[in-house]
């Protein structure tokens, strides 16, 4: 017995020095990989504060020697030429963004709840369903789509945007996965106690889900941020911001460095909303499963 | 109930309508869900099934040629054969690596401080919210002043700048690197958000019942807890893996040098969005429907130990 005590001692002491290097070594590793992930960010961020004559000079440099807002200003300047106000493309983005963010968030949160932990008749087929819907993909889908909503007269109005969005197959799955693992006891002794479906979802499972809800905060904005207008909004009044950046850095000025402005331009509100999102995710501490 | 059930078909359908008016509140929940989800997901995709036999060039109304697309593609489209193995090499090198690498970085992650927790999820999944192929092209442009050839050049292993993006030889390598490097994405973040709620106490208690090594914790205690997070993030892999077609078209250019970074889905818009031809473009993407089908039953089969 004690032999076998001395040598866990002896094991969980060797242990613990080698995680202390270990995880230096680990560190070591993401911090590099870090570095790999970031360059292509941090190149684009550079790149759109390079002057001109910066772009193409060799060897190319990993920083702006004379940094300048020219690109950005060009941008804006090729985006006031539009006959639209500029104001107007932030507040259809911001308009469509904030609609499909909420409503997908909470149909998919409620549909989850429902498909992850009640039986009932359909519930396996659409189930199936959903996972077929993320796996299918077609180029001709986009048309079957369009003739839909012709025939709902959704063309040319911010419905198009938003409601094709707002009922997202993956967001459902993220959630519907998530809510598998909460424990089927808890939800028996709310129902015990007389709590509703909707009741259960709301008030004891959600709290319970910061993590993949802010997830699929994440996921959804993202979505609904880059949303481009393509073929089912014409009328330049609806027009979302990512398209009409797009189409500023593609046309009249197809330089490198408008590009780079654009693409920064667009990511910024994704990455705010990624970082607050993540915060709450991070400060989550899961304690034990059923909380009273 | 089962009994009687069996007796008669009323009685099935009386049972069955009780078991719908009994579960009527779950039906009233996922309403909202499914109404946008039938009218602008399922319709269309059902719209969108036949097609695959047809002749459609989207003016004139679909013509049913019955299989003939599918002989087509398997015997006389060389392209096309090209094309799945380009594919297969491609998700085969890209899916795997990229969910192990998901999987373990959120994991490690996982074991920071929450300010580097912040910084590291942030750096990895930034590049799948950016959409910087100018930078990528840039970075592998064919000339000196391309970032690579630049380096390469300094660091004398190369003397001549490579045309990375247009080099047969380079340009599927060139593809996977840059589809790795958006590949931490949804699967990712599920994965981090799984770790985040694992119970703290689960591992104390396997502290006491004896798991020393991280490793250990790893196989005994996190993995088991996250089979429906590491389902979410396989069936997201084997999506973007397969279908990816978008990094080519905009890194490589259309077609690729030999159609050397061809993929199926490459394939499918030069038919749909190039010659439209509707119907031979939605044929191709159903072939590639029933094998992303198939390789999602297959790790469904792997995971299903781990779901309940």
């Amino acid at each position: 017995m004690a032999n076998v005590d001395t040598a866990k001692l002896r094991a969980s002491n060797r242990q613990a020095g080698r995680k202390i290097g270990g995880s230096v070594f680990i560190f070591i590793i993401l911090t590099v990989l870090g570095l790999f992930m970031a360059l292509p960010i941090y190149l684009t961020v550079v790149m759109s504060i390079k002057p001109v004559e910066e772009l193409f000079v060799f060897p190319p440099k990993l920083y702006a020697v004379r940094p300048t807002l020219d690109n950005f200003s060009d941008m804006f300047r090729v985006l006031r030429q539009n006959r639209v106000p500029f104001s107007r493309y932030v507040f259809n983005s911001v308009f469509v963004t904030a609609a499909v963010t909420v409503l997908q968030c909470f149909f998919s949160s409620m549909a989850a709840f429902v498909l992850a932990k009640c039986k009932f008749p359909g519930s396996k087929l659409i189930n199936g369903i959903i996972v077929v819907a993320l796996l299918y993909q077609s180029s001709v889908i986009y048309i079957m789509q369009y003739i839909v909503m012709a025939k709902l007269h959704m063309i040319d109005t911010y419905m198009a945007l938003i409601f094709p969005a707002v009922a997202s197959p993956m967001g459902l799955f993220l959630m519907r996965q998530s809510i598998s693992q909460v424990p089927d006891a808890m939800i028996e002794a709310a129902k015990v106690d007389g709590a509703g479906l909707f009741r259960i979802c709301w008030q004891i499972v959600m709290p319970n889900q910061k993590p993949a809800l802010m997830t699929l905060i994440i996921f959804a904005f993202q979505g609904a941020w880059n949303i481009q207008t393509g073929s089912v909004v014409l009328k330049e009044q609806y027009k979302t911001l990512p398209t009409v950046v797009s189409q500023a850095a593609a046309s009249g000025l197809a330089r490198a460095g408008v590009a780079m402005a654009a693409a920064v331009f667009l990511l910024i509100p994704p990455i705010l909303i990624f970082m607050l999102a993540q915060r709450q995710v991070i400060e989550t501490m899961a304690h034990s499963g059923i909380k009273e | 109930m089962a009994v009687n059930a069996k007796e008669s078909p009323k009685g099935r359908k009386g049972e069955l309508w009780r078991d719908i008016k009994r579960n009527k509140a779950c039906y009233g929940m996922i309403a909202p869900f499914m109404i946008f989800f039938i009218v602008f997901t399922v319709v269309p995709v059902l719209m969108s099934l036949p097609m695959g036999f047809t002749d459609f060039d989207m003016v004139r109304p679909p013509k049913f040629v019955g299989l003939s697309n599918f002989t087509t593609l398997f015997l006389s489209d060389k392209i096309f054969i090209r094309s799945i193995r380009v594919t297969i090499v491609f998700a085969l090198l890209t899916g795997p690596v990229s969910y192990v690498l998901c999987f373990l970085l959120a994991w490690l992650i996982n074991e920071m401080n929450p300010k580097l927790k912040a910084i590291f999820t942030l750096i990895f999944y930034a590049p799948s919210m950016a959409n910087v192929y100018t930078v990528w092209q840039l970075i592998f442009s064919g000339d000196m002043n391309g970032y690579a050839n630049s380096f390469l050049i300094n660091l004398g292993f190369i003397t001549k700048p490579i045309q990375w993006l247009t080099d047969g030889r380079y340009v599927l390598g060139v593809t996977i690197v840059v589809q790795l490097w958006i590949s931490l994405g949804a699967g990712f973040l599920a994965l981090r958000a799984g770790f985040q709620n694992i119970d703290r106490s689960m591992y104390e208690a396997a502290a006491i019942e004896g798991i020393r090594t991280k490793w250990q914790e790893l196989i005994y205690i996190v993995i088991p807890s996250m089979g429906p997070q590491l389902m979410f993030a396989a069936v997201m892999q084997i999506v973007s893996s397969f279908t990816a077609g978008t990094v080519a078209q905009n890194l490589v250019g259309f077609p690729s040098t030999d159609y050397k970074a061809h993929t199926i889905m490459t394939h499918a818009f030069d038919y749909g969005w190039q010659r439209f031809e509707m119907g031979y473009a939605s044929a191709i993407c159903m072939i590639l429907f029933i094998a992303m089908f198939l390789c999602n039953k297959l790790i469904a089969k792997v995971l299903g130990k781990y779901m309940d």
